[in-house]
C-alpha cells in the first residue's frame, strides 16, 4: 500500500494497471477464440430461438398486416356500442378482404382470431369465397357505362398519382391492387380493374365535396354517382353470415388489432382480453392453470420419489468398496444407455391392465381379476415412468457429494455418544443436503419440461404443460400461445431457481468435488 | 509406571488378533495393559497395526480374536457410542455444518444433559483450550491449530476417562505441533485422563508419553518409557526406528556377565553390552548412538573403546556438528558433537580416533 494516491508504476514508468492489462490481453483473446465456436453455436441454436420465442409470445402483426384499413377505420368505433360499426368500416373491410383473399391470407387471419373467438375461422373462410361476387359489380358497370375510360387501368394509374389527396381510398386500394396483380405475374395495364376499385372510387366521390374536382372525368363521375343505387356493404356481409352484424365480432377484431398483444399470455393463464378488459375464460375452457398446477405438482412428486428412492442407493454406492460400487454404478447408469422411447414403452408393457405387474398381482391373488389396477394412462403412470427415468439424475449428484463426506464424521459422532441413527441424521444427512439440492434442482427442472414420457404413458389426466405446448406447435399451429406457455414455464423455472438460491444458496449445490 | 499401582489395568488388550481378509494378520497377538491416568503412545511406521488397535479400542473395528477390557469389563460387543471414549481424529472431523459451540454441545445433547449444565461444560471445555471466544464460529473459519484445539475440547467435553488420539497433530506445521504437544500432555495430566495416542513421529512419542509402545509388523516390539526406549532399545528395529543410530554388523565371539565381544565384519573386535544375543557365533547388529561417541582424545572416558576413523564430511547444524566418518569399512557412521569452545570442527580427510564406552554399545539381533 503506497501512502500517495498516484498509481503504481512499473520499472519503465507505465502505470502497473495498464501494463497488467496489456500482459493479459493476449491470454484473454486466446481464451475468447477458443470458446468462440461454441459461443456462436449457442447463440444461433439456443439464444436466438429463445429470443424468437419470447418475441412470438407477444407478437400480433397479422391482424394489422392483413386488414390494415379495417384496423384504421375501427379506431374511431366505440366498442361499447351495441350497434355494428358504420359503413366506413365495412368499406375498409371489403377492400382488405378482397386483397387478403387474393393473397390467401384471410384464412390465416381467421385462424388467429378464432383463438380468441370461436367461429371466426369459418366465418373468414366463408366470406373469402363470397367477397368476390358482391353487388359492387353494379358500381363497376355504372362507371364503365358512364365513361369507357374507367375500364382502362391507365386511368386509375393516372388518378392514383394525381388525385391521391382527394381520392384517398381509391389511391390506397389501387396501390395494393397494383401490388397484387404484379405479384401474380400479371400486367396491370392488361388487367380489368376490379370491383373493389370502383367501390373505393364511389366511396371517395360520395365523401368529397360536390364539384371539388378539377378533372372533368371525376367531376362527371361524381355527379353521376349521386344517382347510383347505393350498395350497402354491411348488408352484403350480413348476407354471407349473420355474424358480421354481431358487434362482438368487431370488438374481437378491434381488441386484437394492436401489433403487440398480451393476449397469448392471458390465454396461458385462462384469462382473455375482451373489449371490456381482462376476464376469466368460461369455466369449461380453463385448462392452463390446471395444467401448470399439475405440472408443478407432479414434478414435485417425482422429485420427492427420486429423493426417497435415490438416497439409499447413493448412500450404498458411496459406502461400498470401490469394486462393488463400480458394478452397482453400472446398474444405475444402465438406463442411460437405453433409448428413452424403449424405456417408456416397456413401462407400457409392465403397467397396463393386462400387463406384467397386474398379471403378477392377480396371480398372487393380491388383486382381484375384475379390479385390475389402472397404472397407466393416468398420473400414476407418468409418475412411475418419470421417476424411473430421472432417478440417475438424482443418484449421481447425491453419490458424488456423499463420496466427499469423510467417514470420520460419522465415527466422530458415534465416539461422542450418538447412536447410529443420530449420527446419520445429525451429522451425515446435513452434509449430504447439497447433493439432495443439486439432484432436486436437476430432476425438477427436467421433469417440469418433460414431454415424451407423459405423452406416451400419461393419458389425458397425466399430461404436462409441455404436451400442450407441443400440441400448439404441431397441431393447432397456435405458435403464439405455445410461445407464451413456454415463456411462462421458462420464467417459472428461473423463479424457482432464484428462490432456491435465496433459501439454500446455489453455491451449496455440489455436483461433486 | 509403577507396576504395582492400583488401576494399573484400566485398558487391557488380551491376545488380540485382527485380520481384514482372513489370510493375513494385521495385529498379531497383542497384549497390553494401560494404567489409569497414563499417557501411552502407539508408535510405528504406517501399516504396523497401531491405528487398527486404536480403532478396535474405539469400537470401529472388531477384534478377530482376543478380548479388550475397559475398566475390567470386556467391551468387544459394546457399540462405540456406549463406550464413552473420547476421540480426536486425524483431520479433526469437526462437523462443518455446526458452529464450534454446536460441535461441543453435540456429545452433551445426545447424553441428554440439561441446558444450563451443557453450556457451562462447553464454556469450561473451550476455556481449557483457550478458545472461549470462538464458540460462534464455523470450523472452516478456524486455522488448523484452532480446529485442533476444538477437536480436543470436543473429545474432552463429556469428561471421558479415556481419550484416543489418532495422529492429531499430523496436519500442523512444526512449531505449532511442538506447542500443541506440550498443551495436550499438560491437559491430559491435569485432568488425569488416560490417553492412548497414535503417531508415527518418534519425537512426538518421546516428548509426550509416559510409555511408548513401538509397533512393527502387527506386534509391539518394545513397550517402555521414552528414556528407556531411547537408551536401551531391545531390538534392532527399535534402535533404528527411535532416534539416530550407528550400526555395525558382526559375529558374537564370547558372552560374559551381560557383555559380549563382537568381531566386526571388517576385522576389528569390540566390546558391547549383550542385549539381544543369546549364543556365541550368532550374527549381531551393534548399535551406538551418535552422541555417545567421543572424537576428542582428551575427553575420552576411562575404559572407552577406540576405533580409527576417517572424516568424510562435517555438517554445521548450529548447536551441534554432525560429522560423517568411515568406521570399520562403513562410511555412514555419524557422530554428533556439541558446538563448544573446546570442540573443533573436524576437517574432511582427517583420520581421528573415536571412542565410546562398551555400555553404550548394544549388541542386538541382526
Amino acid at each position: 500500500m503506497t501512502a500517495t494516491d498516484s498509481p503504481v508504476l512499473t520499472a519503465d514508468g507505465t502505470p502497473l494497471k495498464a501494463s497488467l492489462r496489456r500482459a493479459l490481453r493476449r491470454e484473454k483473446a486466446r481464451a475468447f477464440l477458443l470458446v468462440s465456436p461454441l459461443l456462436l453455436f449457442v447463440l444461433m441454436t439456443f439464444i436466438a430461438p429463445i429470443a424468437d420465442m419470447l418475441f412470438r409470445s407477444v407478437e400480433n402483426g397479422i391482424v394489422h398486416d392483413t386488414i390494415p384499413r379495417t384496423v384504421q377505420a375501427l379506431r374511431n368505433w366505440d366498442p361499447g356500442e351495441s350497434e355494428v360499426p358504420g359503413d366506413d368500416v365495412f368499406e375498409a373491410f371489403y377492400t382488405d378482404m378482397v386483397f387478403a383473399v387474393e393473397r390467401k391470407s384471410h384464412t390465416r387471419l381467421g385462424s388467429r382470431l378464432n383463438y380468441e373467438r370461436t367461429g371466426l375461422a369459418s366465418l373468414f373462410r366463408k366470406s373469402g369465397r363470397r367477397v368476390g361476387t358482391f353487388d359492387t359489380k353494379d358500381y363497376a358497370d355504372a362507371f364503365n357505362m358512364l365513361d369507357p375510360a374507367w375500364n382502362d387501368p391507365a386511368t386509375w394509374d393516372m388518378l392514383a398519382e394525381s388525385e391521391a389527396a382527394s381520392l384517398p381510398h381509391t389511391a390506397s386500394a389501387y396501390a395494393t391492387w397494383l401490388g397484387v396483380v404484379l405479384a401474380d405475374g400479371g400486367d396491370p395495364l392488361e388487367e380489368e380493374p376490379w370491383d373493389v376499385l370502383y367501390a373505393a372510387l364511389y366511396s371517395d366521390l360520395m365523401q368529397a365535396p360536390a364539384g371539388g374536382f378539377e378533372n372533368p372525368l371525376l367531376d362527371d363521375a361524381q355527379s353521376a354517382a349521386t344517382g347510383f343505387e347505393p350498395v350497402s356493404l354491411r348488408e352484403q356481409f350480413g348476407a354471407i353470415d349473420e355474424d358480421w352484424l354481431d358487434p362482438q365480432v368487431w370488438r374481437t377484431i378491434q381488441t386484437y388489432a394492436a401489433r403487440y398483444t398480451p393476449g397469448y399470455f392471458l390465454n396461458s393463464v385462462d384469462l382473455k382480453l375482451t373489449a371490456d378488459g381482462v376476464q376469466y375464460r368460461d369455466e369449461g375452457d380453463r385448462i392452463y392453470i390446471l395444467l401448470f398446477g399439475r405440472t408443478l405438482y407432479m414434478s414435485l412428486v417425482i422429485t420427492i420419489s427420486c429423493i426417497l428412492l435415490g438416497y439409499p442407493v447413493a448412500f450404498l454406492l458411496a459406502n461400498l468398496p470401490l469394486r462393488t460400487a463400480n458394478i452397482l454404478m453400472i446398474l444405475v447408469l444402465l438406463p442411460f444407455w437405453t433409448s428413452l422411447l424403449v424405456r417408456t414403452s416397456s413401462w407400457k408393457v409392465l403397467l397396463q391392465q393386462q400387463g406384467v405387474i397386474n398379471d403378477i398381482l392377480v396371480a398372487l391373488r393380491i388383486v382381484d381379476d375384475a379390479s385390475r389396477l389402472v397404472l397407466i394412462n393416468n398420473q400414476t403412470g407418468t409418475i412411475i415412468a418419470m421417476t424411473h427415468i430421472l432417478l440417475p439424475f438424482m443418484i449421481l449428484p447425491l453419490y458424488s457429494v456423499m463420496k466427499t463426506i469423510p467417514p470420520a464424521y460419522v465415527r466422530a459422532a458415534k465416539s461422542l455418544g450418538a447412536t447410529d441413527w443420530t449420527a446419520f441424521w445429525r451429522v451425515y444427512f446435513p452434509n449430504s443436503v447439497p447433493g439432495i439440492g443439486a439432484g432436486s434442482v436437476l430432476v425438477f427442472i427436467l421433469a417440469i419440461g418433460y414431454y415424451i414420457t407423459p405423452e406416451l404413458v400419461g393419458g389425458t389426466r397425466g399430461v404436462f404443460i409441455s404436451n400442450r405446448i407441443a400440441y400448439h406447435i404441431s397441431s393447432s399451429l397456435n405458435w403464439g400461445l405455445a410461445a407464451a406457455l413456454g415463456t411462462i414455464l421458462l420464467f417459472a423455472v428461473l423463479i424457482l431457481y432464484w428462490t432456491y438460491d435465496k433459501i439454500v444458496g446455489i453455491d451449496n449445490v455440489k455436483l461433486g468435488g | 509406571m509403577d507396576a504395582s499401582r492400583t488401576g494399573d489395568n484400566f485398558v487391557v488388550f488380551e491376545k488380540v488378533q485382527k485380520s481384514y481378509d482372513g489370510e493375513t494378520l494385521v495385529v498379531k497377538d497383542l497384549n497390553l495393559s494401560i494404567a489409569k491416568g497414563e499417557f501411552l503412545t502407539m508408535l510405528g511406521p504406517s501399516g504396523s497395526g497401531k491405528t487398527t488397535c486404536l480403532m478396535m479400542l474405539a469400537g470401529f473395528e472388531t477384534a478377530t480374536h482376543g478380548e479388550i477390557l475397559l475398566d475390567g469389563k470386556p467391551i468387544n460387543n459394546i457399540p462405540p457410542h456406549k463406550r464413552g471414549i473420547g476421540m480426536v481424529f486425524q483431520n479433526y472431523a469437526l462437523f462443518p455444518h455446526m458452529t464450534v459451540a454446536e460441535n461441543l454441545v453435540f456429545p452433551l445433547e445426545v447424553r441428554k444433559i440439561g441446558k444450563a449444565e451443557r453450556e457451562e461444560k462447553v464454556q469450561r471445555a473451550l476455556g481449557m483450550v483457550q478458545m472461549g471466544e470462538f464458540g460462534g464460529r464455523r470450523p472452516a473459519q478456524l486455522s488448523g491449530g484452532q480446529q485442533q484445539r476444538i477437536a480436543l475440547a470436543r473429545a474432552l467435553v463429556f469428561e471421558p476417562e479415556l481419550v484416543l488420539m489418532d495422529e492429531p497433530l499430523g496436519a500442523l506445521d512444526k512449531q505449532l505441533r511442538e506447542h500443541m504437544q506440550f498443551e495436550i500432555t499438560n491437559l491430559a495430566h491435569e485432568l488425569g485422563i488416560t490417553t492412548v495416542y497414535v503417531t508415527h513421529d518418534q519425537t512426538e512419542a518421546l516428548t509426550m508419553s509416559d510409555r511408548v509402545a513401538v509397533f512393527d509388523d502387527g506386534r509391539i516390539q518394545q513397550l517402555a518409557a521414552p528414556d528407556v526406549l531411547y537408551e536401551e532399545p531391545e531390538n534392532s528395529f527399535v534402535a533404528q526406528f527411535i532416534g539416530e543410530n550407528n550400526t555395525l554388523l558382526g559375529k558374537v565371539e564370547s558372552i560374559r556377565d551381560g557383555h559380549c565381544t563382537v568381531s566386526l565384519d571388517s576385522g576389528e573386535t569390540i566390546d558391547a553390552k549383550a542385549v539381544n544375543v543369546s549364543s556365541v557365533g550368532e550374527r549381531t547388529l551393534v548399535s551406538i548412538r551418535p552422541e555417545r561417541v567421543e572424537c576428542n582424545k582428551n575427553r575420552l572416558m576411562e575404559g572407552a573403546h577406540t576405533l580409527k576413523a576417517e572424516v568424510l564430511e562435517c555438517i554445521y547444524m548450529g548447536d551441534v556438528f554432525r560429522t560423517r566418518l568411515r568406521v570399520a569399512g562403513k562410511d555412514d557412521f555419524v557422530v554428533k558433537t556439541r558446538n563448544a569452545p573446546d570442540q573443533a570442527r573436524l576437517e574432511a580427510g582427517k583420520v581421528v580416533e573415536l571412542g565410546w564406552l562398551p555400555d553404550d554399545c548394544r549388541a542386538l539381533d541382526a
